[in-house]
């Protein structure tokens, strides 16, 4: 059945002397080879050079602060139903007296903590959070891990540091990042 | 007498250290190559561009265990590798590496050992290297294993024939089973008279015959991982295989130097009756180039590696009996003919 016209009917000669004799063709493969030899390589020597990210990459997870230091995350739980790996859990708190320095809302998240292994970095926290409290930065990779019990981020590690604030760039309009 | 042995001695020495670092760095270079014509680095994590490489893979195979199966025949499953590694060596020793060095008065030919034979001893050596894997392949009691010896055995003994009769071509020429004769033969038009431009077809017949002696690629049948496990060397570990890939690559040395000589014209380079310097610098350059020329073919045995798919066995008897053995009698025949009719 003819299905289309771009089918080829294939014949099979008997191969000519030039073909027999191997040679030409072992010259035009060698040729070939050694085109690749010259050929600049892809390689990216890792450790030394490390790869440059897209704007839009989305790496490890951190909690923002704002402005004045005060954690934004207001444990509201939209993260982790956003979640489609489910690798976020939360324990919320109310905010006591006194503590209005470190946290935003009159809630805070007392426990966060996302599962990287379960993580697929998707970025749909991100683009849940009301508060833009989490955040996939662009330029740090979630490391290796040795042991189970790394594998799970709390707070301690989640949380960006008051006074070395993580890579921004916050070009984000309404939760979602552009291509800078 | 005496300073002429002296220097042999430590000739001798210097060749083999010299062989053994090309094989070694040889296998550094396949790694690197099959990187490069692959679009890939090769191994460069050990030292500058990867260079102590074979210094971590020597450690490594000297780590692993030492394992000989219980079912073989001990005494020729040792004996395999060493045969392998021996003859592999043995070679090098007539090989004329530079024309010589006169020094107070004194001449010292920069060769291991001056034998009129000298072909006819490469021949014998080079046969004898199919014991190695023959032994080594029968010893380990494996079928596969023995699969590879009979591959090998029965692929070296079909391209010796055509390999011999290439090079009868050239002692007819040359008239002399001397290899150094050879390379004076080929001393004409400055240094450019090579036996390649006078036989060019026992050339490629005897470069042919020569991958398939050194059971390289497209005639590794005797050691295809994809049917026959690993050939030969599947029961070896340890230092024991590594003799067996290290005695590869020495052959794949030897042989470079082999074809060099018989055909590229060994020591002599374009324009060395026109330079100069002195018979003693002539003699040094000449051998820098000879190295050049065996780094070559080294890198050419590499290089065809990568570009060509290993023969079916069946092919591989049909070139070697149908095809090249042909083609070497009737190379002779021209030859005689054309020696007889010009009367040189």
């Amino acid at each position: 059945m003819q299905l289309s016209n771009r089918s080829k009917k294939m014949v099979v000669k008997p191969m000519t002397l030039k073909e027999r004799m191997y040679l030409p063709a072992i010259a035009a493969g060698l040729g070939i080879t050694i085109k690749h030899f010259f050929r600049k390589k892809p390689t990216i020597r890792y450790p030394e050079v490390k790869r440059e990210f897209s704007p839009v990459f989305r790496g490890l997870h951190v909690l923002k602060r704002d402005d004045l230091g005060r954690e934004r995350c207001t444990a509201c739980g939209l993260c982790a139903v956003a979640c489609p790996a489910e690798a976020i859990t939360m324990i919320s708190a109310e905010r006591k007296k006194g503590e209005e320095g470190l946290y935003r809302e009159e809630k805070y998240a007392e426990v966060y903590e996302i599962n990287m292994l379960r993580c697929i970095f998707c970025g749909l926290c991100e683009h849940a959070c009301p508060k833009a409290a989490i955040y996939l930065q662009p330029d740090v990779m979630a490391p290796a891990f040795y042991s189970r019990e790394e594998v799970i981020y709390g707070k301690d590690r989640l949380v960006e540091n008051a006074d070395k604030r993580a890579n921004a760039g916050l070009d984000r309009v309404n939760g979602v990042r552009k291509l800078s | 007498m005496e300073s002429v042995l002296i220097f042999k001695a430590i000739f001798i020495l210097v060749v083999f250290g010299i062989t053994l670092l090309t094989a070694t760095y040889s296998t550094l270079a396949e790694r690197k190559v099959a990187g490069f014509l692959q679009d890939r680095l090769g191994p460069d994590r050990a030292g500058p561009y990867g260079l102590l490489q074979p210094l971590a893979d020597a450690v490594k195979m000297f780590f692993k265990e030492e394992f000989i199966p219980s079912s073989a025949n001990k005494w020729l499953f040792i004996a395999g590798p060493s045969l392998a590694m021996l003859t592999a060596l043995m070679t090098s020793a007539v090989v004329p590496f530079g024309d010589s060095i006169i020094w107070d008065g004194q001449e010292f030919k920069l060769q291991g050992m001056e034998i009129n034979i000298g072909i006819l001893y490469v021949f014998g050596i080079v046969s004898l290297g199919v014991y190695g894997i023959m032994v080594g392949g029968w010893a380990s009691n494996n079928k596969f294993s023995l699969l590879g010896a009979i591959r090998a055995a029965s692929q070296n003994i079909s391209y010796e024939l055509a390999m011999g009769l290439s090079i009868i071509a050239i002692m007819m020429m040359t008239g002399s089973l001397d290899l150094n004769a050879v390379v004076k033969g080929q001393a004409g038009f400055h240094g450019m008279a090579w036996n390649v431009f006078y036989q060019p077809l026992a050339c490629i017949i005897f470069i042919v015959c020569a991958f398939a002696e050194c059971n390289r690629t497209p005639f590794d049948l005797p050691e295809c991982e994809t049917e026959l496990v690993g050939g030969y060397h599947t029961e070896y570990s340890s230092m024991k295989l590594g003799l067996y890939l290290f005695s590869e690559y020495t052959n794949m040395f030897v042989s470079s130097a082999v074809i060099s000589i018989l055909f590229f014209g060994g020591y002599n380079f374009p324009g060395q009756d026109l330079l100069p310097f002195s018979h003693n610098v002539i003699t040094i350059i000449g051998a820098a180039v000879f190295f050049g020329k065996i780094l070559f073919f080294i890198f050419f045995f590499m290089w065809v590696r990568w570009t060509l798919p290993r023969f079916r066995y069946d092919q591989l008897m049909g070139l070697g009996w149908k095809s090249l053995l042909p083609l070497a009698i009737v190379n002779v025949m021209i030859t005689g003919a054309v020696i007889l009719l010009t009367g040189k």
